[in-house]
């Protein structure tokens, strides 16, 4: 790939990336969330396509519309969230979109000795007769890997493959991930856990901001070089100035061995009035879950949270609320808004008792608290009527907090607040929140973007694998300590 | 600090007044094809039928006609903008009406007191029909579709049980009037008016509570949100399940309603008066502008639909179309009106 670019609306997300891998490497990407891996990726699998640069293969610049180009091409993709059908088999899944027919019917012994060739070459043994969805995560990864090979991948692309495995079912992964490089096959393998890549990685290159910043052999890359260069940007936005929280102030929230599924394994923390807290970590450590179980998204299955000194037993999202707790969701779109409704009806839904007189809902008393919120937090409407779904990231991020600034809120969970939504419109949510923290309201705030952590923040904890792993105060943090942490690499 | 204060206050004025002119803009792209189409086919109409068709006696006759299909399809509507749908409301009909002339005929009541007892005990059936509907949706979520296609089934059956597949002829007249009277008779006589209809009255007032419980309170609110975006609405701390559930209790107890006055018309609750209304209840729905993906739509609008269905089936009779064709033009009717709201709709948000 040379000189790849890629915009979206306000954010340059690839700019002049270039990298290449050769038969039988392991060309490890890595970089920080949100630096690009994804993007390149989407490129080269066809799902997106490039603003410039040019996909070379053997020698011969290839054109990649779509994702049966890059199939033709032997580019096979294994995406985090795995692309098969669960209620086929091993078999059917593996030939899906390439079953060989005879005449007009499937050809069942065929697709069996496609498939078993490939399982066989891979000396992979998988159970046959039941829909993949029985299968155990690692099996299901075969599973799309077989589906590589049957399609004579030549290089496959695997996305955070060992996200989701054990110890055990990792090595096996390895082992297939060195027996495929033996036979030819090129490898592109983006993870966050750094301490696995001297195991399987010829090349690291690192991604940062888009760019492809340096690319060196394993050998010459030390994981704590590898970590300075992931993180080595200066801090860019403007934070405003953090208010120091008052001494003696009242813990509003405290949180205690909380647990939910396997996403959440126990955690405690404290957060006190007019304190901004973050939760730092990966894509997947758990940090998403810990906010959702503490407003009720999802029910904690043990555990104990107590606002202001009262212990509430949080079951709904309805509780959460009338315990003045506010979560905003990181997917806007899903989750924060009605996209078909106004302005006006998303901002006063989730207190609309307090706009109903009589039974009826008072549409003065409305139109008043949407153009207040409309002026205050300069949302960009042109009225209050307009529907959501016609506004910027930016504007229909200020709607959700619009929705919970009518309420009376006091503690505030942030998912990634600043997600897609463009600089200036990030500076006036950060004065919003440093406001809120100033009247002592209790802020907990997710985000995957370290300057925004380091700026934003009274005190940072570290999440992974559901548990808080590290706590660094506003003074003491850095990016490497953050992502030493985070990553799990030594410390 | 003042200057800001009037620079808001001129802001939020312009706004209002934005908003006004966008209101009415709003409010002609939903009803003004609509209403220009209807104009148009009228004249056409009254030309082909020899001035037969705008008569007050015969409008009155379709505004009698559709009043049991609207009244089911305000019901239809509410499920509809959740994104759910109701197959249940045409057996519904059949079992409250015989369930109601049953009751009826065996209690001791008359005049209005027996009335308003009987239409208690046909709102019942259908409310308790539609939770039924509502419990599995809720709980396990499953599909409303199969839910009430079950409704439909067992409703229908039971209605044949009872009633041993006979009509049960009412042996009152306490309902006559609200089956086959009319009010202001004397007032409009000098127009050749025979008055309105009292079920026509029903449906309008129908129609009118219901706009109003769906446009201007809490729950009409929670209705368009949760059909919206469902988790959203649920993370807003609205208690979906319940909603969810009144709604189909709703539109139980509107096929009740429609039931009622079925009944009425014919002094007698029959068992195969309601197959095939689920489906020109959603076809009024649909023509009438709710959105099947839920989270769009409107009472009014409905009754409109149901109103475009009546003036067209009304249309063709009196041309003297044979009734098999009349089918197929209300099929393809009913495709194009899905298909203009749908290119409209692209236009507008172009």
């Amino acid at each position: 790939m040379r000189g790849i670019e890629k915009s979206f609306p306000g954010v340059k997300a690839l700019s002049g990336v270039t990298l290449d891998v050769s038969a039988g490497e392991l060309l490890a990407l890595v970089g920080e969330n949100g630096a690009g891996k994804s993007t390149l990726m989407k490129i080269l699998s066809g799902a997106q396509p490039a603003d410039a640069g040019e996909i070379v293969v053997d020698g011969a610049v290839a054109k990649i519309a779509g994702p049966k180009d890059a199939e033709l091409l032997g580019i096979g993709m294994i995406y985090q969230e795995f692309n098969l059908v669960p209620d086929l088999g091993v078999i059917e899944n593996i030939m899906l979109g390439i079953e060989p027919v005879r005449g007009l019917f499937l050809d069942p012994q065929g697709a069996t000795h496609a498939a078993s060739t490939v399982l066989a070459e891979l000396g992979i043994e998988l159970p046959l007769d039941v829909p993949v969805r029985r299968l155990s995560v690692a099996q299901q990864q075969m599973v799309e890997i077989c589906k590589c090979l049957v399609k004579k991948a030549r290089l496959i692309v695997m996305d955070e493959p060992t996200a989701a495995l054990t110890d055990r079912e990792i090595d096996r992964l390895f082992e297939l991930i060195l027996r495929l490089k033996k036979s030819g096959v090129a490898i592109i393998y983006i993870s966050h856990r750094l301490e696995e890549l001297p195991r399987i990685a010829d090349r690291i290159t690192v991604l940062r901001d888009g760019k492809a910043i340096e690319t060196r052999a394993l050998a010459d890359l030390p994981q704590d070089e590898m970590i300075r260069l992931m993180v080595g940007r200066a801090l860019d936005a403007h934070f405003p100035e953090l208010p120091p929280v008052p001494t003696g102030a009242p813990v509003m929230l405290q949180v205690a061995g909380l647990r939910r599924g396997n996403r959440v394994n126990g955690v405690d923390f404290s957060v006190r009035a007019g304190e901004i807290i973050a939760l730092a970590g990966l894509v997947g450590a758990g940090r998403t879950e810990i906010v959702r179980a503490i407003a009720g998204a999802d029910v904690p299955d043990a555990g104990t949270v107590t606002v202001e000194g009262k212990v509430v037993r949080i079951t709904s999202p309805r509780v959460g609320i009338a315990a003045k707790i506010a979560l905003i969701t990181e997917d806007r779109k899903n989750q924060g808004l009605v996209l078909g409704m106004s302005v006006r009806a998303n901002t006063t839904l989730a207190h609309l008792e307090r706009f109903t007189t009589r039974g009826f809902i008072d549409k003065h008393k409305e139109d008043t608290a949407a153009n207040k919120s409309i002026a205050e937090l300069r949302i960009r409407t042109p009225n209050d009527e307009q529907l959501v779904r016609n506004l910027s990231g930016g504007n229909q991020q200020k709607v959700v907090l619009a929705k919970w600034l009518v309420g009376d809120a006091r503690i505030f969970l942030f998912d990634e607040p600043t997600r897609g939504i463009d600089i200036g419109a990030k500076a006036e949510i950060y004065t919003l929140m440093v406001d809120l923290a100033r009247k002592g309201a209790a802020i907990v705030m997710v985000s995957s973007e370290l300057p925004e952590v380091l700026g934003m923040a009274h005190r940072i904890l570290v999440i992974r694998d559901g548990q808080i792993r590290a706590e660094f105060s506003h003074a003491d943090a850095t990016q490497e300590k953050i992502i030493t942490v985070a990553a799990g690499a030594a410390a | 600090m003042a200057e800001i204060q009037a620079e808001v206050r001129a802001n939020l004025e312009n706004r209002a007044g934005d908003a006004r002119a966008k209101a009415w803009r709003t409010y002609w792209t939903r009803f003004g094809i609509f209403a220009a189409v209807l104009a148009a086919i009228i004249v056409v109409v009254n030309i082909f039928t020899h001035g037969n068709f705008l008569t007050a006696g015969n409008l009155t006759n379709v505004l009698r006609q559709i009043t049991y299909n609207a009244i089911l399809a305000i019901g239809q509507t509410f499920v509809i903008i959740t994104g759910g749908i109701d197959l249940s409301v045409g057996s519904l009909i059949e079992l409250s009406g015989v369930v109601m002339a049953l009751f009826a005929n065996a209690t001791g009541l008359d005049g209005v007191l027996l009335v308003l007892a009987t239409l208690l005990v046909g709102v019942l059936i259908g409310a308790f029909a539609g939770f039924v509907n509502a419990v599995p949706v809720v709980r396990l979520n499953l599909p409303p579709f199969i839910t009430t296609l079950a409704m439909m089934l067992m409703a229908r059956g039971l209605a044949f049980k009872l009633s041993h597949g006979q009509p049960i002829a009412l042996n009152t007249h306490a309902f006559d009037s609200i089956g086959t009277g009319y009010i202001l008779s004397d007032v409009l006589a000098p127009l050749h008016l025979p008055g309105i209809p009292i079920a026509v009255l029903w449906m309008l007032a129908l129609v009118a509570i219901f706009a109003v419980l769906l446009t201007r309170t809490r729950f009409g609110r929670y209705v368009y949100a949760l059909g919206g975006n469902e988790e959203a609405a649920r993370l807003a701390g609205i208690d979906v399940a319940r909603a969810k559930t009144i709604v189909y209790m709703i539109s139980g107890a509107c096929a009740a309603v429609a039931g009622m006055l079925l009944m009425a018309r014919f002094s007698s609750g029959s068992p195969n008066t309601g197959i095939g209304n689920e489906l020109q209840s959603i076809a009024a729905v649909v023509v009438g502008g709710t959105s099947l993906t839920g989270g769009r739509g409107s009472v009014v609008g409905t009754f409109a639909g149901a109103l475009l269905i009546g003036v067209l089936n009304n249309v063709m009779n009196l041309l003297n179309i044979e009734s098999y064709t009349q089918e197929i033009v209300l099929g393809a009717v009913i495709l194009l009106a899905v298909i203009v709201d749908q290119l409209r709709r692209k236009y507008v948000a172009a």
